[in-house]
C-alpha cells in the first residue's frame, strides 16, 4: 500500500519545495542579520513541529512547551556559560571558574547541578533528556489518570509559571531574570561571529529537516493513525487492546524532545537564554504558529512560525502597538474561521485549482489524514 | 432465521466449565446499586441476549466486564481468570471484545484503517512505530470486510458509512481480534429490516468459534438470535432461559405489562 | 526558622498572615466566582477573564475620578455606584462576546481558549492605548482608610475588612442565583442535558448568553473591588489567571462550595509561607502543591462519582 511508505510523492515534493526555500533561497537573499533572525524563527519552528504531533494528532494541547523550548535552551547555556567562565576570565571574581551571577550572588562553588554541563556530549543527551523526562513525568502522572483536554492545558500553563517563577527566584543557580547571558564559544569555536551564525543556520536548518522526516515517519506508522483513531474515539481504541495512555505519553515526549532541540539551536543562534522564553506567554505563542500553519500539517507548522515571526518583526519594528492586537485577532480569526490554518486554505483551495492545472486526478486520501481540509504535504 | 440445532444449552449438567462467570457482582454509584448481587454463566458458544427495561443495568454490566466500570464487589471469572483486576487492555487481550451502544468507530480514517488498527499486532507503541502492513494483514483485512458485508468500500472514510454499516463496522472491528467472546451493545438499533436479518445472519455465522453476549430490544431480533435469554430488572436477574420460557415467565410479564 | 521569634509574636504573625491570607481569599474568591460560572457550567475556558476584572477595576477609577472632580459631596459613597456600573459594563462586553465568538465554540473548549486568549491580548492592548500604560490607583473615601487595632500587635485594615465583607456578600448572592433561583435551575438544565432543556422550552441560547455576562460581569465587580486593596494596569489581569484556573479546577470545576474551599487552602497556604520564604518560593510551593495533588486526584476536591 501507497500510505505505509515513509513519505508519498506529493509529501516529497512538497519537502523539497521547503528544503530549496530554506537552504538555498532565503541564504541566498537575505543578509547576515536577517538570516540570522530567520534561523531564530527555525528554532520556534521545532516547538510548532511538535504541537502539530501532540496536539493536532494526538489532540493533546499543551500550553506549557515553552518549558521543554527553555529547558533545552537552557541545559545548553549552561554549557556555553561554563565553558566562559574559565579561571582566566573570571579571575577578578572573588570565586574565579563559576559564572559571574552565581559570584554576585555569593555562591561559591558550582552547584551540583551544573556538574554535568562541563562535558558537551552530556550536555547533547540533556538538551534531548531533560525536557523528555519531565514530559514523561507529567505525561504519565496525568495521562494515566486520564487527564486531558482542557484540564492538561490548564495544568501545564501552570507548570510554565511555576518554573518561570522558580527560575526568576532561584537567581545565584540560573542566573534570574536576566538569563544566562554572554555566552562566548562552543569547545572554543566563537559563536558570535557572523561566519559562526551562518553556520549554525544551516545546524538548525538541517536539525529541523531530521525532525520533519522523524514526525512523517510517526504519521505514516500505524502510531500515527492510532493517535488520530484516539483523538476521535478514545474508548473505542483502549477497548481494542491498547494501552491508550502509553500513546499519548510517547508523542508529548516527541514534542518535547523536538523543543528541547529548537531551544539549545535558540541558545547556540541567539547567544543567550532567559526566562522569557519559558512562561506562559510564548508557550501560547507557540500554539498559535502551529495553528496559524495548520494544526495537522507538519509542513504547516513551519511556515505558520516562519509567516507570523516575520509579520511580528514587521509590525513590531513599525507599529509595536499594532502588534498585538494583531496576533490576537490572529488567534480568534484562525479559531473562528480557519481551523484548519493555511494548510487548509491550501488544500481547500490552491490545491483543487494546481490540479486542474496539471490535469490529474486526486489521489485516494492517505492515510492518517484529517476531514475538513486535510494536511497540505 | 432458523436458530442452530443445537443451542449451547447444556446448563444443569455437571462440571460445566463456562466461558465467563458472573458472581455476586455489585457495583454502586453514590448508593445507588446499578447492579445487585447479579450473578449469571455463559457457556462456550452460547449467543446470550439480556433484556431488560430502561434502567435495568444492562449496559454497566458489560462496562464491568470489559473493564470500563469497575465493581463494587463480587467476581467476574473469564476462563477462570479473573477480570476484576485487570486493565482495559488486558481484558481485550485476554479475548472480550465489546461494541458500544452508539457505534465507535474513528470518522476520519478508512474503512481499512479502521479495520488494521482492530488487528492484534504491533499494540505497543513501539510496535506500533515499527508495524508493517503486510499480506497477512491485507489478507485478514479482506477477510473481515467480506463477513460483514463492506469489502467494496474498504477505501472510503468511515464517516460516509451509513449507520447501519458503521455498526458493521464496529462488529468487524471486534472480530479482526478473534475474540473469544463478544459483547454487542444494541447491535442493530438504527438498522433496516434486511440489514437487521443480515446482522443475525453473520452472529449465527460467527458464532462458530465463540461465544457472544447481545444487549437488544427488538424482540423479534432476540427470537432470531438468541440460545439463552438473561431478563434484568433493577440490577438483578428477574428470569432466565430460553425465549419461550421467559416471554411467559409471570415476573417478566408483570415487569414489562404490569405496574 | 521559628526560634527567632517568641510565641506572642509567632501567634500575631500568624493572625496577620492569615488576615493578608483573608484579602488574598477575596480576591481569589472574587475572580474564581465568575470563572467558576463560566467553566464550571458551561465548560468555557475563558483566558480573558482577567481583562473582564480589569474592565471593571477601569470602570471603578473613571466613576472615582468623576465623583472627585464634579461631585465631590458625595465621593464617600461612589463606590457602590462604580461597582454597579462595572458589572453592568463587563456584563455588557460579555454578552457581546459570547454572541460573536463564543456561541461558535461550545463544542471546541481548547478552541475557547486559543480564541479567549486572542481577546485578552487584544483587550490588553485596547487598555493600554486608551488608558496609558501606567497603572492608576483610586483614592478610598474617608471611611475606608486606617486600620483597627484588636490587640497591641495586630492590626486590620478597614479596606481589606471591607473587601472581604463585599465578597461574601457577593458569594451568597451567587449560591442563592445558581441553586435557588429559577434561572440557576434553568442554567443547570441546561449544562446537563442541552437537547433535552431545549425540547422543553428553555431558550438555551439566552440562558447560555446570560450565563456568560453574569461570570464576567462578576469579573467586573471583582475588578471594582480589587482597586480597594491595590492598582490597577493594563496587564494586571493576566497576573491571576492561572492562579484563578486553578483555584477552580482545584475546587472541583462544578462545585461552589469546592471552590470556596480551595480559594480558602490556597490562599492561606500561599501567604502564611510568603512570610518565612521568599514571596516567589511560597508561590512556587504553593502552586506545585496543587498540581502535585491534581495529579493524584484530577477530578478536584469536591465531585461525586457517578456512571460516565
Amino acid at each position: 500500500m501507497k500510505n505505509t511508505a515513509f513519505l508519498n510523492r506529493s509529501e516529497l515534493i512538497a519537502v523539497a519545495i521547503l528544503a530549496v526555500l530554506i537552504l538555498v533561497v532565503l541564504p541566498m537573499s537575505l543578509d547576515g542579520f536577517r538570516l540570522n533572525l530567520v534561523g531564530k524563527y527555525l528554532t520556534y519552528a521545532f516547538v510548532a513541529l511538535g504541537l502539530v504531533m501532540c496536539w493536532g494528532f494526538g489532540g493533546i494541547l499543551s500550553l506549557g512547551q515553552g518549558i521543554f523550548f527553555g529547558l533545552g535552551g537552557y541545559c545548553m547555556a549552561m554549557f556555553l556559560k561554563l565553558e566562559a567562565s574559565s579561571v582566566e576570565n573570571t579571575k577578578i571574581q572573588s570565586t574565579p571558574g563559576i559564572p559571574d551571577f552565581m559570584d554576585w550572588n555569593q555562591i561559591t562553588s558550582l552547584p551540583w547541578f551544573w556538574e554535568p554541563f562541563k562535558s558537551l556530549p552530556a550536555t547533547m543527551l540533556l538538551v534531548v533528556g531533560v525536557p523528555v523526562l519531565l514530559a514523561f513525568i507529567l505525561g504519565f502522572a496525568m495521562f494515566t489518570r486520564r487527564v486531558g483536554g482542557t484540564y492538561f492545558a490548564i495544568i501545564t500553563q501552570a507548570i510554565a509559571a511555576i518554573l518561570t517563577i522558580l527560575i526568576i527566584g532561584q537567581q545565584g543557580y540560573t542566573g534570574g531574570i536576566n538569563g544566562i547571558t554572554d555566552l562566548r564559544t562552543l569547545n572554543g569555536w566563537d559563536i558570535r561571529t557572523d561566519d559562526a551564525k551562518f553556520i549554525l543556520y544551516f545546524v538548525s536548518a538541517g536539525l529541523l529537516f531530521a525532525c520533519i522526516l522523524i514526525a512523517y515517519f510517526v504519521k505514516h506508522s500505524k502510531l500515527g493513525r492510532i493517535l488520530v483513531a484516539m483523538r476521535d474515539k478514545e474508548d473505542r481504541v483502549r477497548f481494542s487492546g491498547y494501552n491508550v495512555s502509553n500513546f499519548k505519553i510517547f508523542v508529548f515526549c516527541l514534542a518535547a524532545a523536538f523543543a528541547g532541540i529548537g531551544g539549545a539551536m535558540f541558545t547556540l543562534q541567539v547567544g543567550f537564554m532567559s526566562p522569557s522564553f519559558v512562561g506562559i506567554v510564548p508557550s501560547i505563542e507557540m500554539v498559535i504558529y502551529a495553528a496559524v500553519g495548520g494544526r495537522l500539517s507538519i509542513l504547516g507548522a513551519i511556515y505558520g512560525t516562519l509567516l507570523v515571526n516575520w509579520a511580528k518583526t514587521a509590525f513590531s519594528e513599525s507599529f509595536p502597538e499594532l502588534w498585538l492586537l494583531g496576533l490576537g485577532g490572529l488567534f480568534i480569526a484562525v479559531v473562528l474561521a480557519f481551523p484548519n490554518g493555511l494548510a487548509g486554505i491550501y488544500t481547500s483551495y490552491a490545491e483543487p485549482f494546481i490540479r486542474k492545472l496539471m490535469n490529474k486526478k486526486p489521489d485516494i486520501l492517505p492515510g492518517g489524514n484529517i476531514p475538513q481540509g486535510s494536511p497540505a504535504e | 432465521m432458523n436458530p442452530p440445532a443445537t443451542p449451547g444449552v447444556i446448563s444443569d449438567q455437571m462440571a460445566p466449565d463456562f466461558l465467563l462467570a458472573v458472581e455476586g457482582l455489585t457495583v454502586s454509584f453514590d448508593g445507588f446499586k446499578a447492579v445487585n448481587d447479579l450473578s449469571f454463566y455463559v457457556d462456550e458458544r452460547e449467543i446470550r441476549v439480556i433484556v431488560g427495561p430502561n434502567g435495568a443495568g444492562k449496559t454497566t454490566v458489560l462496562d464491568l466486564i470489559c473493564g470500563k466500570t469497575r465493581a463494587t464487589s463480587g467476581s467476574i471469572k473469564f476462563r477462570n481468570r479473573e477480570l476484576t483486576k485487570m486493565n482495559e487492555a488486558k481484558i481485550v487481550q485476554a479475548g472480550i471484545g465489546r461494541k458500544f451502544q452508539t457505534p465507535s468507530i474513528y470518522d476520519d480514517l478508512t474503512v481499512f484503517e479502521n479495520l488494521e488498527i482492530s488487528y492484534p499486532k504491533g499494540r505497543s507503541v513501539f510496535g506500533a512505530l515499527a508495524f508493517k502492513r503486510d499480506a497477512a494483514v491485507t489478507e485478514r483485512v479482506q477477510e473481515v470486510a467480506e463477513m460483514i458485508f463492506l469489502q467494496d468500500r474498504l477505501h472510503e472514510r468511515a464517516e460516509f458509512l451509513s449507520h447501519g454499516q458503521k455498526q458493521w463496522l464496529e462488529i468487524g472491528m471486534l472480530l479482526i481480534q478473534d475474540p473469544d467472546l463478544l459483547m454487542l451493545d444494541e447491535p442493530v438499533a438504527g438498522m433496516s429490516v434486511s440489514e437487521r436479518v443480515k446482522t443475525a445472519e453473520l452472529l449465527n455465522k460467527i458464532i462458530a468459534n465463540r461465544s457472544i453476549i447481545v444487549i437488544e430490544h427488538d424482540m423479534k431480533f432476540v427470537e432470531d438470535i438468541a440460545h439463552r435469554v438473561t431478563v434484568l430488572h433493577q440490577g438483578k436477574v428477574l428470569s432466565e432461559g430460553s425465549m419461550d420460557h421467559v416471554k411467559h415467565d409471570p415476573k417478566v410479564v408483570e415487569v414489562y405489562l404490569g405496574h | 526558622m521559628f526560634a527567632e521569634y517568641s510565641l506572642p509574636e509567632l501567634g500575631s504573625i500568624f493572625v496577620m498572615q492569615g488576615f493578608a491570607g483573608l484579602i488574598l481569599f477575596s480576591v481569589f474568591l472574587l475572580m474564581a466566582l465568575g470563572l467558576a460560572i463560566i467553566f464550571g457550567q458551561m465548560g468555557v475556558i475563558n483566558m480573558a477573564h482577567g481583562e473582564f476584572m480589569i474592565l471593571g477595576a477601569y470602570v471603578t477609577y473613571f466613576t472615582s475620578q468623576f465623583f472627585l472632580n464634579y461631585i465631590p459631596a458625595l465621593f464617600s459613597i461612589y463606590f457602590f455606584l462604580a461597582m454597579g456600573l462595572a458589572f453592568l459594563a463587563s456584563g455588557a462586553l460579555g454578552m457581546f462576546i459570547e454572541w460573536a465568538m463564543i456561541r461558535h465554540l461550545y463544542k471546541r473548549p481548547l478552541d475557547t481558549l486559543l480564541a479567549t486568549w486572542g481577546l485578552s491580548l487584544i483587550l490588553q492592548q485596547l487598555y493600554r492605548s486608551f488608558f496609558g500604560p501606567r497603572e492608576v490607583g483610586v483614592e478610598l473615601p474617608e471611611w475606608m482608610m486606617g486600620s483597627i487595632p484588636v490587640t497591641d500587635m495586630v492590626e486590620v485594615q478597614i479596606n481589606g475588612l471591607f473587601v472581604m465583607g463585599l465578597t461574601m456578600a457577593i458569594t451568597i448572592a451567587v449560591a442563592f442565583l445558581m441553586y435557588k433561583s429559577r434561572w440557576g435551575k434553568q442554567v443547570r438544565a441546561v449544562v446537563q442535558n442541552r437537547v433535552m432543556a431545549g425540547a422543553v422550552g428553555i431558550n438555551t441560547e439566552k440562558v447560555d448568553r446570560y450565563t456568560f455576562a453574569l461570570g464576567c460581569g462578576i469579573a467586573g465587580v471583582a475588578g471594582s473591588a480589587f482597586t480597594m486593596i491595590g492598582s490597577t494596569g493594563p496587564t494586571s489581569g493576566q497576573l491571576y489567571i492561572v492562579d484563578t484556573f486553578l483555584v477552580v479546577v482545584f475546587g472541583g470545576a462544578a462545585s461552589l462550595l469546592g471552590t470556596i474551599a480551595s480559594a480558602f487552602t490556597i490562599s492561606q497556604a500561599q501567604s502564611t509561607m510568603e512570610f518565612f520564604l521568599s514571596g516567589s518560593m511560597a508561590k512556587v510551593l504553593t502552586l506545585l502543591g496543587v498540581v502535585g495533588i491534581l495529579m493524584l486526584r484530577p477530578q478536584g476536591l469536591f465531585t461525586l462519582k457517578v456512571r460516565r
